[in-house]
Parts: structure tokens; C-alpha cells; sequence
């Protein structure tokens, strides 16, 4: 049986990921100012433009700070499992972009230390009663894949 | 402009009150208000109330009398009840009333608080995937601080056990019982690295202040406290903020507590040197470290030897949350600042019975922080 993902929200990040096309947060930029925004928004923050324009967000970035999830959040609005699974938050640094909230992987604060490099990835956070997983972004330490 | 001067506190006791409606606690503590003030509720010409859990607060009227005055309901976030006191404070010296009150009351569910992330105009899957959690930004600021400037888990764990202790002399707070340093540390933690007995709790109180013109002062009380400032500010482009799926990359810019206080000094003219009692916003201990950095009272990384010593103890040199802050009172949200202006007051006039700092204080400080990134501060005094 194949099991079906699909993402938490569309213009999240680029889905399916491709070879061509690989996984990549959705921005928008002020067409007008420049500012960076995430999620992709049509209101820029800093000049008030309502004009904007797509942009993908680089990939890596360095772990700036984070914390971990030791208790099942208030549902709604979260609709994980109902068996809660512990995990981990941070802000990455993504070179002269954004600093982004995002899930990291694993659970644990003994692998993660602020300034560790951190690269993109994807995480089914949740399965549907249909088994269907469903995925949202999430980062995980460099230094796990090639070690 | 005319001073606005503190004449009246009351304090319903926060914690847990089943049966008891928000607005039954809310005439509670306005009429023990009007009482320490000497003034009947007919008197009162205008007032700013606050709630985040009753959808009209000035229904209120309804127990204390229907006089036909301007009540307003005020919603900041956790600076609600800052708000309440500032717009409370400019009616008299804009010269609109010569007598108000601001009242604060809320009863919340046990829990941390959940809502739908649209609320604060943040995308549905941000609550979906587990993030919309104020607990997160708390834990990944001090997170962030403690590797930026030395501070230790045992000075987490310092800061909620004075707040405990303090708490055990207050009649009216909610967690009495003492807690040590170990006992602290060894509690879960819920967000790396703050542990269960590091956070406050959302639960249920309320509290009132009554304000007059500083010259009529005089017919009520002896012992007047000053309103010497109130300020506010929200969050800026390109600050850390709570619930905030993205901000900046750049030059770090500062919360709204740096600049609501120093907007504040300068309105009082009183400078952070001047304060002999503080109410720091301790949703969870790292917040009360960074945010006596935050309104001008050390220096980042100060906090670690500050507290160690005990300065921020009752019989240090800068006692914080003498009444056991949030960690020991919880938070209901419309009330918490005027819990803290109660404090104050009680400290001024040297009526704070077993919690009572030594020697003559003058200047008393608040401060509010919470979301979406708003800071309220009033600086109060003889």
C-alpha cells in the first residue's frame, strides 16, 4: 500500500519536491521595498506595499536558538496524534534573509547547539483516519547526515 | 497637566474560585478599592476596565451601580491592565474626570491558553504543526540569553524559588508554598529550559485601582502615590517577538519593554537608579532575568551575581515580584498589572505586612510584556 503525504498548507514550501524543483520555503518580497516575508504575505510590514512578488528561501541556515515540546499543546488548534510524541522548535538564520520558526528534528536539546549548521527537510507531523501523513517543514542538524 | 495620584487599591485573591463569576471577583476587588479610598462608587465619573475572558467587562455596572458613567473596556494582551491604568491616569490629567478607576478582572481555564492562530493574523497550519505557543518564544529567548551572557539553570531555578518564598507572605497569592532551588530543578521541563515550576499559570482574579487629581488628594488619603509615568509601545520591525513564524535578519532591534521603560524614565524623570521596588512581568523565571536588563535596572549578564546574592530578594538592594510576581499568582490577564500597582502601593505606604522591604521606599516600578509584542511600564511614587 502506498502511503499518501500531503502538505499541512499549500504555498507553504514547494511540494512535491523534485530533483528539479527541490524542497524550498515560499517567501514573498516587497516589490517595492524589498522586505522578505514568511509565510509569503501580501502586505510588506515596513513600507505598507501591497505588492509582491514569489521568492524561495535558501535551503541552509545556522541554528540561531531553540526549545523543545514536552506537553501534548492545547488541540485545537494543534492536530497532532493524540499519543503526543515530543519535539523540538527553533529560530534558523538563513543568511541575509529571514530567521525562521520551524520544527527540527528529534526530540531531544542534547543534539542541538545555537550556531549548528541546519539544513531544510520535511517531517509527517500527523497522520489523517484516512493514512494519509501529513508533512510540514522542519529542520535537522547538518552534522547528522554525514557523520 | 494635572497629576493623577493613586488613592485606592483592592485585591481579589488570584488562583482558582469555582462558582464564582470574573465579574463577582471584579466587584470584589472595586469595592474593597473604593473602601481604601473613602469614596462610594456614585462618585467615580469615568473608568477603564479590562478582560480578556468576558466579552464585556463594563457589565459590571450591573453590581456596582448603573450611574450612567463612562465605562470602557480596554484589551491589551498582557498589558491590558497597564492600559486600563494609563487611560485612567490621562483622564485626570487631561483634565476629563477627578475621579477614576481602572479594574482589571479574568478567569481563565486551567491550561496554557489555546486560540485559533487567526486570531493574531497568523496562518492556520502555525497551531496545526504545534507552534502557536507563547511557552516556546519564553523558552527560545532565555535559551538564546543564557548562551549570550552566562546566566545559569540555577539562576532560573533562584528566580522562582525568591517568587515562591515571597508568594508564602501574601495571603492573596495563589502558590504559597516554598520551593527550593533543587526542588525547582527538579521538576519536568516543558520547554528546554524552562521546567514546570518556572512558568506561571493562567487562573482566575481581579483588582482595582482608584485614581484622583493630585490636589484633591488630600480629602481622601495621607498617603497619596504618585502616578508618574505610564507608557506603552508595541513590537518593531525586526525585534524577537512572541509568535512570530519569521522576522529579520539584521542589526538586533529591541523588544518594546526597552522602549516603553525608557520612555517612561523620561517621562517620570526618574532614572533606573531611583527604583527601590520593581513588578517585572515573570511569565516564567527567564523572563524576569532578561527583563531586568530590559527596563534599565543591570546589565545584560549582571543577573547572574544579582541574584546569587539576593538583590532581588525582599531584603536585597532591588527587590522584584515582592508579592511572588506571576510565578506565584498566576495570571489573569485583565488583572495582572493592577496585582502589580497594588503591590507597589502596599510597598509605598509601607503596609506590606510580612513582604515589606526595609527602610523608606519612594519609587516603585511595573512592567507588562506580552503578545502580540506590547510592553506597558508605570513609574510610581511617593
Amino acid at each position: 500500500m502506498t502511503t499518501t503525504r500531503e502538505p499541512v498548507a499549500q504555498g507553504l514550501f514547494t511540494w512535491p519536491p523534485t530533483g528539479s524543483a527541490p524542497l524550498r520555503l515560499i517567501a514573498s518580497e516587497c516589490a517595492d521595498c524589498g522586505l522578505l516575508s514568511f509565510p509569503a504575505a501580501t502586505d510588506c510590514v515596513r513600507c505598507a506595499s501591497t505588492a509582491s512578488k514569489e521568492r524561495l528561501l535558501a535551503d541552509r541556515g545556522t541554528l540561531w536558538t531553540y526549545t523543545t515540546q514536552g506537553f501534548r499543546p492545547p488541540s485545537p488548534p494543534y492536530d497532532g496524534p493524540e499519543a503526543f510524541e515530543p519535539y523540538a522548535v527553533g529560530y534558523v538564520e538563513l543568511p541575509g534573509e529571514l530567521l525562521v520558526e520551524a520544527r527540527l528534528t528529534g526530540s531531544g536539546p542534547e543534539r542541538l547547539r545555537i550556531g549548528q549548521e541546519m539544513r531544510l527537510t520535511c517531517v509527517p507531523y500527523t497522520v489523517r483516519d484516512d493514512g494519509t501523513e501529513v508533512v510540514t517543514f522542519a529542520f535537522a542538524p547538518v552534522e547528522e547526515e554525514t557523520s | 497637566m494635572t497629576e493623577a495620584v493613586i488613592i485606592g487599591v483592592g485585591l481579589h485573591p488570584f488562583g482558582r474560585f469555582p462558582g464564582k463569576p470574573a465579574l463577582d471577583m471584579g466587584a470584589d476587588a472595586v469595592r474593597l478599592a473604593l473602601a481604601d479610598a473613602g469614596v462610594g462608587w456614585p462618585r467615580i465619573q469615568g473608568g477603564y476596565i479590562g478582560s480578556y475572558e468576558v466579552a464585556n467587562p463594563d457589565a459590571i455596572v450591573g453590581r456596582l451601580g448603573l450611574t450612567g458613567i463612562p465605562l470602557r473596556g480596554v484589551f491589551n494582551g498582557c498589558a491590558t491592565a497597564g492600559t486600563a491604568v494609563a487611560l485612567a491616569a490621562r483622564a485626570i490629567e487631561t483634565g476629563e474626570h477627578d475621579l477614576t478607576i481602572a479594574i482589571g478582572l479574568d478567569k481563565h481555564p486551567r491550561g496554557a491558553f489555546a486560540a485559533d492562530p487567526s486570531v493574531a493574523g497568523i496562518p492556520s497550519w502555525y497551531g496545526q504543526t504545534g507552534m502557536f505557543l507563547t511557552t516556546h518564544f519564553f523558552g527560545m529567548k532565555i535559551n538564546r540569553y543564557m548562551h549570550d551572557h552566562g546566566i545559569s539553570h540555577e539562576t532560573l531555578a533562584r528566580v522562582a524559588s525568591k517568587n515562591f518564598h515571597n508568594a508564602a507572605r501574601n495571603d492573596k497569592a495563589w502558590r504559597r508554598t516554598p520551593l527550593s532551588v533543587e526542588e525547582i530543578l527538579a521538576s519536568p521541563v516543558l520547554n528546554h529550559p524552562l521546567r514546570q515550576f518556572m512558568y506561571c499559570g493562567p487562573n482566575e482574579g481581579a483588582a482595582a485601582v482608584v485614581l484622583c487629581r493630585a490636589d484633591q488628594a488630600h480629602k481622601y488619603t495621607s498617603t497619596p502615590v504618585r502616578v508618574r509615568a505610564t507608557a506603552l509601545r508595541s513590537r518593531k520591525l525586526g525585534a524577537f517577538e512572541v509568535q512570530s513564524p519569521s522576522f529579520p535578519v539584521g542589526e538586533p532591534v529591541e523588544s518594546p519593554t526597552v522602549d516603553a521603560s525608557r520612555a517612561a524614565y523620561e517621562l517620570a524623570g526618574i532614572g533606573p537608579e531611583d527604583v527601590d521596588v520593581a513588578q517585572l512581568q515573570d511569565t516564567d523565571a527567564g523572563s524576569e532575568i532578561i527583563h531586568m536588563a530590559e527596563n534599565g535596572l543591570c546589565k545584560d549578564g549582571e543577573q547572574e551575581r544579582l541574584i546569587a546574592e539576593g538583590v532581588t530578594g525582599i531584603g536585597g538592594r532591588l527587590p522584584v515580584n515582592t508579592d511572588g510576581g506571576l510565578l506565584g499568582n498566576g495570571e489573569p490577564i485583565g488583572a495582572s498589572g493592577l496585582r502589580q500597582i497594588h503591590e507597589i502601593v502596599l510597598q509605598l505606604r509601607r503596609t506590606a505586612g510580612a513582604r515589606q522591604i526595609a527602610g523608606t521606599p519612594r519609587v516603585g516600578y511595573t512592567h507588562l510584556y506580552g503578545a502580540p509584542g506590547v510592553s506597558a511600564v508605570t513609574i510610581l511614587s511617593t
